[in-house]
């Protein structure tokens, strides 16, 4: 059994059942998306099993959760996530995660993903070109600030994580009511540490929806999951592996019954 | 708004039989960039004038970009200095779109780099963007996902106005389209030198893997067989960009060549690589071809040659972007993301159902013959009639004269220390320590953060090294480990004052790096930047630089796979200095034993070791450069000493004796020491006391000497009995010149000079550092304030 994340062939060929993770996590592919391999990997290294959906398709194939991952779908030629919302896939995730009985289906959203969950309005706010006009890929330390939702739930409150952040379109905004409401909520669930990257109002990083079950944020977890292939920390370089925790957070709520 | 049929065309068709009719025409061959006896030729072979479309194919096949007619002759050496030895592990040679590498375990490898010079001083974006795409379909063409790209700039003088119009376009062309492809950038070059202000060299390097299986090439086999094309649609931009940009210099008198800049869509080219790597995993294609330089003439012609020699294509099923495009520039179109296939009938169908999961547009344009002929009509009229190999292969081989230059030997005599720059050096620590931070903070050793940090190096997260470490290097095997490591280098400086050296030197420093971070180099690509082939002394430059780069190849022996050559670097009767860009790669058994390049925080304590000795080798070096100064000649070149150290540095790291390694290259020691000091902000004490001794060296020159095959090792005290009985064991200098010292946050640098030491605070040197590049293109920090200042 091959535990891999293929180069060649692809992670879309039936993934390889995993005996110990009882969580299936469905990965979303777009045309343009980058980041589905390491999504997949991700969840594989967390314990989980990685079911790649495509964005056509209108099956969920009985997925726990969701990952959307980051990428430049349809090349954000149009706003950033903003055809992809339009997705056959994205209308059953939309259905699946404000259901209004029975379990909502959790939902992460990184960099492009969470610009397809902010352009489906599955969370507030919107995104714009990072304020410096540029595309910046470096290691970013982030707050945690909600550890209520399922993509958070084994962190500690106000830990501090590192992990890459590499995007052009990074630059969070709403409008200062939804602001207001997010912080007073709780549900700015990552916010940047030091200086801030692109410009973000409040210098938030991520949110979650009313009912926690959505989550998007612009950095990158699923690059900080591995030792030797990710940011680097103080245990040495790209020794980082924070963003694990969001994997085993999702994992450990769904086989706890949480959410 | 009805769809334009080929109907509402208003030009008329040059057809071969009225081409036969009318031998009188005039054709505007001159302007096309061939000359009166290629034309001549042209018409011999045929047995009668070409048609227009004839002329566009052969006069874009035939330029100096797609045809080699002046560096073939010398470029042979690639493949006759090769031992059987060297060939063992090469899958496919020079001559496909690019070699491939036997890595073991069913792997193979294959890797390339190009050059898109011209259109990105024209055009700084889409030029570095394109090219780019370029070398990327390259890679998906031998069957491979691409995995990572390079990419070795070269600019004007940072100061110089143009230059803030050239770096951040090219910067921000290869981030916009690499990180739209998902593919790691993980490493570079970035060099300004007033030689380049008109001529900016953008180089451009892709590696990709495969399996064995997967590999493919570009041929037209199997008789009845149907010719795809599909991709992008084919567009007016491009149009004889291969033979008017890359085959003429940049001149006042010429109208502006703006258009003829191809444009990018990154977007379409990562469909088409998933659309095509699904193909090859389905087995759905004979054969494929990327369209690049030369476009549809290209592609038919290469493909129509190497398989069964024929093919017939009806020209108006190409679809079209613009349609009032001529058949002739439909054959030259170098629209972007575009490729052809080869398909089975049986295979039609699954074709097309890739296709439109991809939403791929394709259209078939015709069929493999066995005619030994290439036709290509035009609503049924034949405007190409030709045997493909005259197109393809047979374009004309120069013997271009050439000699050295009359100055070369004046240029040799003006030594550094015979001259005015080499007098009132530093001595005291005082000045020696104010020289370090002068060297570090010269444009050319500067931090190239600015530029890095606009490239995605984690996507994909297989990086297990990237700029700024010695090599970048990429995980192939997720289970085992095996993954490859990469450098490209070159000092145009050295190949100025003496080019066979200067090409040897490119590829000892580029082998150096690689297995200065773990990686056994295992094969060769090159990137040939030079002047006007028709400047005899250029084509000096030239011949000596490929004879240096074949015969070092050969010592070495590591075979190069493949490159590109690009001339025509020239401007108003002034050429580039001759660089030759040499990129290496080395395989690794397992990445994860990758050596970076810096003392990391928990290494306090360790050995710092120099290996390697030290000559009065200033000739060239940064630290002249710093006075201005360029004459002499370059270091001496050993590549057995290469060979010997390279051993060294592998085992050292397969068998983890060492954490940290760093080559010496331009600086010298200060700068070898400085980086690595700065690599994580940890510093370090050590003494040149030691190598002025053994050596008969004074201080500055132990500190900034360009001696070669020299490198800087970190070691923990446990391992340095092993390790120094395996430099001792073969022979090799290895000299202890100090310690890891993670507490101080200083580089400490003790020697024989007035004042025992110099200390230089890690903080303060990485601010001076790091702020050169950025204070000239407007940094994120300045940027960032102006938009928050506003809000």
């Amino acid at each position: 059994m091959s535990t891999e994340t293929p180069l060649i062939g692809d992670f879309h060929a039936s993934p390889a059942a995993n005996p110990l993770g009882g969580a299936r996590i469905g990965v979303v592919t777009f045309p343009g998306t980058l980041d589905d391999r390491d999504a997949a990997r991700a969840i594989r290294l967390g314990g989980g099993t990685a079911v790649p959906l495509w964005h056509a398709d209108e099956s969920l194939q009985n997925v726990d959760a969701i990952v959307l991952p980051g990428g430049f779908s349809y090349g954000d030629y149009l706003r950033a996530g903003a055809i992809a919302r339009f997705a056959p896939m994205m209308n059953k995730i939309i259905a699946a995660a404000t259901a209004s009985s029975g379990t909502r289906l959790p939902v992460l959203g990184i960099c492009n993903g969470f610009q397809m969950l902010t352009e489906s309005h599955l969370l507030p706010g919107s995104m714009v070109k990072n304020d410096h006009l540029k595309f910046l890929c470096r290691d970013q330390v982030l707050r945690v600030e909600n550890t209520s939702t399922p993509w958070t739930s084994q962190f500690t409150d106000d830990e501090l994580i590192a992990v890459p952040l590499k995007n052009q379109d990074g630059q969070y905004l709403a409008d200062p009511a939804t602001l207001e409401a997010l912080e007073a909520e709780g549900r700015v669930v990552f916010r940047y540490v030091g200086e801030n990257p692109n410009g973000s109002r409040n210098g938030i990083a991520g949110v979650t929806n009313e009912t926690h079950n959505v989550v998007g944020l612009m950095p990158h977890p699923e690059h900080a999951v591995e030792a030797g292939y990710g940011p680097d920390d103080a245990t040495g370089m790209r020794s980082g592996t924070d963003g694990l925790t969001i994997f085993t957070s999702v994992i450990a709520s769904l086989a706890g019954g949480a959410q | 708004m009805s769809e334009p049929t080929v109907t509402d065309k208003e030009f008329n068709i040059d057809t071969v039989e009225h081409a036969s009719t009318t031998p009188d025409t005039d054709l505007p061959w001159a302007a096309l960039g061939l000359k009166s006896d290629e034309y001549d030729r042209i018409v011999k072979i045929l047995g009668r004038r070409p048609t227009a479309a004839e002329l566009a194919m052969y006069s874009v096949m035939w330029s100096e970009h797609c045809s080699y007619k002046s560096s073939k002759v010398h470029l042979r050496q690639f493949g006759e200095k090769v031992t059987e030895e060297m060939k063992k592990d090469l899958m496919v040679g020079i001559g496909e779109n690019a070699g491939v590498t036997n890595l073991g375990d069913g792997w193979a490898v294959t890797f390339k780099i190009e050059s898109h010079n011209h259109p990105s001083f024209v055009e700084p974006y889409q030029g570095a963007a394109t090219g780019v795409g370029g070398i990327v379909r390259d890679i998906i063409s031998m069957g491979a996902r691409p995995v990572a790209v390079m990419d070795p700039l070269r600019l004007g003088d940072i100061d110089h106005p143009d230059t803030k119009r050239v770096l951040p376009g090219v910067v921000s062309g290869i981030g916009g389209y690499g990180n739209s492809l998902g593919l790691p950038n993980i490493g570079g070059e970035v060099v300004f030198d007033s030689v380049y202000q008109d001529n900016p060299l953008v180089n451009a390097l892709a590696v990709g893997v495969m399996r064995h299986e997967d590999i493919r090439l570009a041929n037209a086999s199997g008789v009845g067989n149907r010719v795809v094309l599909f991709g992008a649609r084919t567009g007016g931009d491009g149009i004889g960009g291969a033979s008017v940009l890359a085959s003429e210099s940049f001149d006042d008198s010429k109208p502006s060549k703006r258009p003829a800049v191809q444009v990018g869509d990154p977007f379409a080219e990562k469909v088409l690589i998933e659309c095509c790597l699904e193909l090859f995993h389905a087995e759905l294609v004979e054969g494929i071809q990327d369209l690049g330089a030369a476009g549809i003439s290209c592609a038919t012609s290469e493909l129509a040659s190497n398989g069964e020699g024929g093919m017939h294509v009806e020209l108006t099923n190409v679809l079209l972007r613009d349609p009032t495009l001529t058949p002739g520039e439909i054959l030259m179109s170098e629209s972007q993301e575009r490729m052809m296939a080869v398909v089975t009938p049986a295979n039609a169908a699954e074709f097309e159902r890739v296709m439109a999961k991809w939403e791929v547009e394709y259209s078939w344009l015709g069929e493999v013959t066995d005619t030994g002929r290439l036709i290509i009509e035009w609503d049924g009229e034949t405007i190409v009639d030709v045997d493909p190999r005259t197109v393809a292969h047979d374009g004309p081989v120069y013997e271009r004269p050439y000699h050295r230059p009359e100055w070369q030997d004046a240029l040799q005599a003006d030594t550094f220390r015979s001259s005015a720059a080499g007098a009132n050096l530093p001595e005291t620590a005082q000045e020696l320590g104010g020289a370090v931070v002068d060297l570090m903070t010269s444009p050319n050793m500067a931090d190239v953060s600015w530029i890095t940090d606009q490239f995605d190096r984690f996507v994909g997260g297989n990086t297990a090294l990237s700029q700024p470490d010695d090599s970048g290097v990429i995980r192939v095997d997720e289970e085992t480990g095996l993954g490859v490591g990469l450098s490209t280098d070159a000092n145009a400086r050295y190949a100025y004052l003496d080019p066979y050296a200067g090409a040897q030197l490119a590829l000892a420093e580029s082998y150096r790096n690689v297995a200065t971070s773990g990686a056994v180099p295992m094969a060769v690509s090159d990137c040939l930047n030079f002047g006007s082939p028709e400047d005899p002394e250029v084509m000096w430059q030239f011949a000596e630089a490929v004879r240096g780069l074949a015969d070092g190849c050969q010592e070495l022996g590591v075979p190069v796979t493949g490159g590109n050559v690009s001339l025509y670097n020239q401007t108003a009767g002034r050429a580039i200095h001759p660089t030759p860009v040499v990129g290496v790669l080395g395989k690794f058994d397992d990445v994860g034993r990758r050596t970076p390049s810096g003392f990391e925080r928990w290494a306090d304590g360790q050995a710092i070791y120099l290996l390697g000795t030290t000559a009065d080798e200033l000739d060239g070096s940064e630290f002249a450069r710093g006075r201005d100064h360029l004459g002499g000649l370059p270091p001496k070149v050993d590549l057995g000493a290469e060979k010997m150290l390279g051993e060294i540095l592998i085992n050292a790291s397969r068998d983890g004796m060492i954490d940290a390694a760093h080559d010496l290259s331009e600086g010298g020691l200060a700068a070898g020491l400085a980086e690595m000091a700065l690599r994580f902000g940890v510093g370090a004490r050590v003494a040149v006391d030691g190598i002025c001794e053994r050596d008969g060296v004074d201080p500055f020159t132990a500190l900034f000497s360009e001696s070669q095959a020299r490198a800087l090792v970190a070691l923990p005290r446990s391992e340095e009995l092993r390790f120094t009985d395996m430099t001792s064991a073969r022979g090799f200098p290895a000299l202890r010149i100090g310690v890891v010292d993670a507490s101080s946050g200083d580089l400490e640098v003790a020697g024989p000079y007035a004042g025992g030491s110099f200390t230089l605070g890690l903080d303060e040197l990485r601010e001076a550092w790091s702020a050169v590049i950025p204070s000239r293109f407007a940094s994120l920090g300045e940027a960032t304030e102006a938009v928050r200042q506003e809000k």
